[in-house]
């Protein structure tokens, strides 16, 4: 990050500390806009429903946690359960995102075999196609394998790297490891399998993390998946939970339904302020979509 | 042995590294995970709902064969099909150009070498990160009701608002601010892209004597053409795949008035409201189509636009 005289090119006109100071303010504009509805709804969660209605403050007059508590218990399942669904469904996602996806990678970016070049190709090519086109078969066959209502259906597709788009990541990155090491690797007599497990994965941490976390946040964000696989409530995710709220009490009862909205933003948050370089450079990097 | 003497050390530890991985059976089982869920998940069932667009289909009986007629009905005589159309073209058109718009004006500010820039990044990312989310769906939905936020300022200055979500003639506005809402990814990608720039190209712009304006116009803008491109194809893809906002704020109905109908609530409702599964492929292969069509329109056009440097 350079400081404003650093940045100045010699012979243009230099811009003034007015002029600093304006581009300023527009930025703190723009970025009060943007955060406002966040902090307006954690405010909004902290108030009595008739302080919500009318009162655009993000200060409220008489904070209480009472509504995190009337909305956890809001349905007849806590959203203890749902909260708990969904980090075991996500974390069983990172697993297997990272698990197969890395294995994709290797072979694509180190191995050499017939078939190479179609196979990548296709691979992709899946990065573009639509889920809808698979949603319906595949929810015949896993419905007929009885795995509606439980998180098969959401986690195995994770192990057998549906999720191109962190192939391609992982590519891209394995092939910037110098094949010097490999070649010494081998000529200490490893094996394909040892380079991959000794050389590549401790190499590519950062690739893998990204994967992770990415894989952790889209799993959680994941509504469409949940929303057709899980019909019991006992196995509902937070994201079809907070769904099912709105539906049933969040019409009279706001605050409880911000309380439930901030505490399924939480992971993500979190993942947001301990990740965010990797998040950022995964992205400039790579283009992720979001 | 001449080989050997001439051969160098690095090029015969290459050569031996390519017999130690040139295995076909050894790869093939690194990229067996991928594999099966190419051929299960994702070929096997596009090939499925290809045959299934051509039936009759309610998962409880057997698929029937019916030949065209789920199309013919979708193209002559399905008045949701139009609606839902209508509605996520304009989204498409709406919400990707001003998305871009927004986020490479706000790259361009940050990237004058400002203090604070890590801090504005990570603000301006954030709501992308969330966004997905149905937590800020419902935020969105309460934001613009008749009594939600928006209008509490609205009437600061002294304007009485109208329920955006209810009303039809709204209800997919507040669809693509929220879209706007979340500039911050493409933003950081343009961020990437413009300080790929090399900088001396405007030290000689300006000591030939050009403008910023100028410099804008003919090294930013064109340098920048295949960022924008990409940023494009990924956005107008993501659009046509929009779905749980529209779905959280209109309660899956695609209303009022089907204002808010995306294509992809449509097939959701026909597949798994009306268990239509055959009706409701034809539409996942019209998608599929469309965007095919999209993407490929983008690719010849972007010979005459995008900018690529030997």
């Amino acid at each position: 990050m350079k400081s404003d005289a650093a940045a100045h090119v010699p012979g243009t006109p230099r811009r003034g500390a007015f002029g600093s100071l304006a581009t300023h303010a527009v930025l703190i504009g723009v970025s009060l806009v943007m955060v406002y509805p966040l902090l307006w709804m954690i405010a909004s969660s902290l108030k009595p429903d008739s302080e919500i209605f009318n009162s655009a403050s993000i200060f409220p007059a008489h904070p209480n946690l009472s509504a995190y508590a009337r909305g956890w218990y809001g349905l007849k399942v806590s959203f203890g359960k749902f909260f708990t669904n969904s980090a075991v469904i996500a974390v069983l996602a990172v697993i297997g995102n990272v698990m197969s996806c890395s294995l994709a990678a290797y072979a694509f970016a180190r191995l050499r075999f017939r078939g190479r070049n179609f196979w990548f190709a296709i691979m992709l090519g899946t990065l573009m196609l639509p889920y809808h086109v698979t949603l319906i078969p595949q929810y015949v066959l896993f419905l007929n394998l009885g795995w509606v209502d439980t998180f098969l259906p959401l986690v195995v597709p994770k192990f057998l790297a549906a999720d191109a788009f962190f192939i391609f990541l992982m590519v891209q990155f394995f092939r910037g490891i110098p094949r010097e090491l490999d070649e010494a690797a081998i000529m200490d007599g490893c094996g394909p399998w040892r380079i991959y497990w000794k050389i590549m994965l401790p190499l590519a941490v950062p690739a893998l993390a990204t994967a992770a976390v990415f894989s952790f946040i889209w799993t959680w964000d994941d509504f469409f998946a949940p929303l057709i696989y899980l019909n019991d409530m006992e196995s509902y995710t937070f994201q079809v939970g907070l769904r099912t709220f709105v539906d049933s009490s969040g019409q009279s009862d706001w605050s409880g339904l911000f309380a439930m909205s901030v505490v399924g933003l939480v992971p993500i948050f979190v993942m947001f302020i301990f990740f965010q370089r990797l998040l950022i450079d995964g992205i400039a990097t790579t283009g992720m979509k979001r | 042995m001449t080989l050997a003497v001439r051969e160098s050390a690095p090029a015969t530890s290459r050569r031996i590294a390519r017999k130690v991985l040139g295995h076909d059976a050894g790869a093939y089982l690194f990229l067996a995970p991928w594999l099966i869920g190419i051929f299960v998940l994702t070929v096997g069932p596009a090939l499925g709902s290809l045959y299934l667009s051509f039936t009759r289909f309610d998962l409880i009986t057997e698929p029937r064969f019916v030949g065209l007629a789920n199309y013919t009905r979708i193209f002559t005589n399905d008045a949701k099909f139009l609606a839902a159309m209508k509605v996520t073209f304009t989204y498409v058109l709406l919400a990707v150009p001003l998305k871009l718009i927004f986020a490479l004006s706000v790259a361009i500010v940050l990237n004058k070498g400002l203090r604070g820039l890590t801090v504005y990044r990570a603000l301006f990312y954030l709501p992308s990160l969330l966004g997905g989310s149905v937590a800020i769906a419902v935020l969105w939905r309460k934001i613009f009701a008749k009594d939600g936020l928006f209008n509490d300022v609205l009437s600061t200055f002294g304007i009485d608002g109208v329920s955006w979500i209810g009303d039809p003639d709204y209800a997919l506005y507040t669809l693509v601010v929220l879209s706007i809402w979340q500039f911050g990814s493409p933003m950081i990608i343009f961020l990437a892209g413009l300080r790929q720039i090399p900088q001396d190209l405007y030290e000689a712009a300006s000591l030939d004597g050009a403008s910023k304006r100028r410099q804008f116009w003919k090294i930013t803008l064109p340098l920048l053409t295949p960022i924008i491109f990409f940023n494009a194809i990924i956005q107008t893809i993501e659009a046509f795949k929009a779905f749980t906002p529209a779905f959280i704020i209109s309660e899956g109905t695609g209303g009022p008035v089907n204002s808010t109908l995306f294509y992809t609530l449509y097939l959701f409702q026909e597949a798994f409201s009306y268990f239509r599964m055959g009706y409701a492929s034809a539409l996942a292969w019209i998608l599929l189509v469309i965007i095919a069509c999209f993407t490929a329109v983008s690719f010849i056009s972007a010979r005459y636009w995008v900018h690529y440097e030997e």
